[in-house]
C-alpha cells in the first residue's frame, strides 16, 4: 500500500517538475530569436481578436450585476455617490483580470488543448519537426506570447464594458449622465491601480497558454485523448490561475503597500 | 553527388517501447543514390526504422547517421539543417489539416528556401502536378480521398528536392494504375536527381519495380538483404513466401 502511495506521489512530482520545465522552456524561448512573428499575429487574431465578443458581452453584463450589489451595500450608508468608483475600483484590482481570465481559459483552454492535442494524435507536430521547424516555438512559444498580449488589451475591454454596465444600470435607478458617471468612476484610481493589475494578466496569460500547450502536445490515445487534454486544459488553467492570483495579490500588497489601505 | 559513404547508416540500434523490443542491435547501411526497399511484416519496426533516421525517435542503444552526421548527436539546430536535405512521408501522411493542399506543399519552402511567393506557388503546383493532384491544389485535406492525402504527403516531402526521400508505404490505398505511377516517380528522381530513396512497402510488385536494394525486418532484426532476386532465393520460408505476393496493397 505504501509502496503504491510512494509511487503515486513519484510519479506526480515526476510529471509536475516536466510540467515545470516545459513552463520552464516556454518563457525562455520568448525571448530567443528566430521570431515566429507571422504566426504570433495569427494567434493572437484567433485567441485574442476573437475572444472581443464573450468578454465584452461578459463585461457588461458583470458590470450591470455588479452595480446593482454596489449600490444596494452602500445605499445603506447613504454613500451611493460613490457607487461609480466603487465598481470602478473592484473591475480594475480584482472582477476584470479574474473573470477574463476565467473566461479566456475556458475559450483558449479548450481550444488550444483540442487543437494540439489533434494535432499530436495525427502526427501533425511530427510533420512540423520533419520539415525542420521547431514546433515548440512555432506552437507553444506564438501562443503563450498572443495570450500573454491578448490578456491585458481584453481585461482592459472588459474594465470598460463593466463600467458602461454599471453605467446602464445607474442611469436607470438615479439617471445619471454618461460624463459624471465616468468622472466619478475614475475619481478614485491612480495609476498604481492600473500596473499590478495589468502585470497580473499577463500571468495569467502566460499560464493559460502553457497549461493548455503542455497538455495539447502531451495528448496520447487518439480522440479519447483529445477530449481529456481539452477538458483537463480548461480545469489545470482555471484552477492554477486561482491559485497563482493568491499569490500574485500578496506581492502586488508588498510591493505596492499603498493599494492594501 | 558521388560522394563516398553510405547516405544513411543504422549502427547497432535497439528501440523498445515498455518492455517491447521493436529493434533488437540492427546494424543497416543505405547506399548513396540507390533505392533500398524496407519489407517486413506489420508491427515490425519499419515505421519505427524510418522515425530513428529524421531523429523523430531516439534510439535507446547505438547510433545513426546521415551524410556522417551523428543524428543522435547534432542540437536541435544542426538536426534541422540535416532535417532539411531529407523528405519524409509518414504512413498517414500527416498533412496540416488547416491549410490547403498547395500551402501545404509550399510551407516546407516558405520556411526554409529564398524563393519569392510567385516562385512558390508555381514550385507547389509543379509537385502537385507530379503525383497527379494539381486539381486538388485549393482543397482542404480533409476533403481528400486517403490515396490523395499521401500524393500531396509525398509532394511536400519533395517540396525541397531532397537529397533523400523517406517514403513509408506510398502506395497504400492507391489504385494500381496510380501506385505505379508514383513508383515511376521515384525511379525518375532517382536517375535524374540521384535522390537515395528508402521506401517501405506491402506491395511486392512495387518493390520490384524500385528497389536496387532490399531489406527484410522481422523480430527486430534485419532477416534478409539483398536484391529481388536474391530475397527469392532465401534460406528463410517467410521472405520466399513475401516475395512471391503478387497482392498490393
Ligand atoms: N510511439 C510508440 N509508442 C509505443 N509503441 C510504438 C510506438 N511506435 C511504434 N510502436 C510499436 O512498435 C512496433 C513497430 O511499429 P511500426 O509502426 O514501426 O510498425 P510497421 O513495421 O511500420 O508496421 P506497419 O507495416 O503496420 O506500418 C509496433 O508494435 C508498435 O506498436
Ligand atoms: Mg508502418
Amino acid at each position: 500500500m505504501s509502496g503504491f502511495v510512494r509511487e503515486v506521489v513519484v510519479t506526480r512530482l515526476a510529471r509536475g517538475g516536466h510540467a515545470m520545465t516545459f513552463a520552464g522552456r516556454a518563457l525562455r524561448d520568448i525571448f530567443r530569436p528566430p521570431f515566429e512573428l507571422k504566426e504570433t499575429a495569427r494567434q493572437v487574431y484567433e485567441l485574442g481578436w476573437r475572444s472581443l465578443p464573450l468578454i465584452a458581452a461578459a463585461g457588461y453584463a458583470v458590470g450591470i450585476v455588479m452595480s446593482m450589489h454596489t449600490r444596494a451595500s452602500l445605499e445603506r450608508f447613504g454613500a451611493e455617490a460613490l457607487v461609480p468608483a466603487g465598481l470602478a475600483l473592484a473591475l480594475v484590482r480584482e472582477t476584470g483580470p479574474l473573470v477574463c481570465g476565467l473566461l479566456l481559459s475556458g475559450r483558449v483552454g479548450a481550444g488550444v488543448g483540442a487543437e494540439l492535442g489533434a494535432m499530436k494524435v495525427t502526427e501533425q507536430i511530427d510533420a512540423l519537426e520533419a520539415v525542420a521547424v521547431d514546433s515548440f516555438k512555432f506552437l507553444v512559444v506564438t501562443r503563450v506570447v498572443a495570450c500573454m498580449i491578448a490578456m491585458p488589451i481584453l481585461t482592459a475591454v472588459m474594465n470598460f464594458m463593466g463600467m458602461l454596465g454599471g453605467w446602464t444600470a445607474e442611469s436607470a435607478v438615479s439617471g445619471m449622465g454618461f460624463e459624471a458617471y465616468f468622472r466619478a468612476a475614475f475619481s478614485l484610481l491612480q495609476f498604481s491601480d492600473y500596473v499590478p493589475g495589468t502585470l497580473k494578466t499577463m500571468v495569467f496569460g502566460f499560464i493559460i497558454a502553457v497549461t493548455a500547450s503542455y497538455l495539447g502536445v502531451h495528448t496520447s490515445g487518439g480522440t479519447q485523448g483529445v477530449g481529456y487534454a481539452a477538458t483537463r486544459s480548461v480545469v489545470t488553467a482555471s484552477i492554477l490561475m486561482i491559485a497563482a492570483n493568491v499569490v500574485l495579490v500578496r506581492l502586488i500588497f508588498f510591493i505596492f503597500p499603498e493599494m492594501a489601505e | 553527388m558521388n560522394e563516398p559513404g553510405p547516405a544513411i547508416r543504422l549502427d547497432h540500434v535497439s528501440k523498445a517501447f515498455g518492455t517491447f523490443r521493436v529493434l533488437d542491435d540492427v546494424s543497416i547501411s543505405i547506399p548513396r543514390g540507390r533505392a533500398t526497399v524496407v519489407l517486413g511484416r506489420s508491427g515490425t519496426g519499419k515505421s519505427v526504422t524510418l522515425r530513428h533516421i529524421v531523429g523523430l525517435l531516439q534510439p535507446d542503444a547505438g547510433r545513426v547517421f546521415v551524410d556522417d552526421a551523428e543524428i543522435t548527436a547534432l542540437s536541435p539546430s544542426e538536426l534541422a539543417v540535416v532535417r532539411q536535405r531529407i523528405g519524409f512521408l509518414f504512413q498517414n501522411a500527416a498533412l496540416f489539416d488547416s491549410i490547403t493542399v498547395a500551402e501545404n506543399v509550399a510551407f516546407p519552402l516558405r520556411r526554409h528556401s529564398t524563393l519569392t511567393d510567385g516562385e512558390i506557388r508555381a514550385r507547389a503546383l509543379e509537385k502537385l502536378a507530379a503525383v497527379g493532384l494539381a486539381r486538388a491544389a485549393e482543397s482542404m485535406p480533409g476533403a481528400l480521398s486517403g490515396g490523395m492525402r499521401k500524393r500531396a504527403g509525398l509532394a511536400r516531402a519533395m517540396a525541397l528536392d531532397p537529397a533523400i526521400l523517406l517514403v513509408d508505404e506510398p502506395s497504400a490505398g492507391l489504385d494500381p494504375v496510380t501506385s505505379e505511377e508514383i513508383d515511376d516517380l521515384l525511379v525518375q528522381l532517382k536517375a535524374e536527381r540521384g535522390t537515395t530513396l528508402v521506401v517501405v512497402t506491402h506491395n511486392i510488385p512495387s518493390a520490384r519495380r524500385i528497389a536496387d536494394t532490399m531489406l527484410f525486418l522481422h523480430e527486430g532484426r534485419v532477416l534478409a538483404r539483398g536484391t529481388a532476386e536474391e530475397l527469392e532465393r532465401s534460406e528463410h520460408e517467410l521472405v520466399r513466401k513475401f516475395m512471391q505476393s503478387e497482392a498490393g496493397g
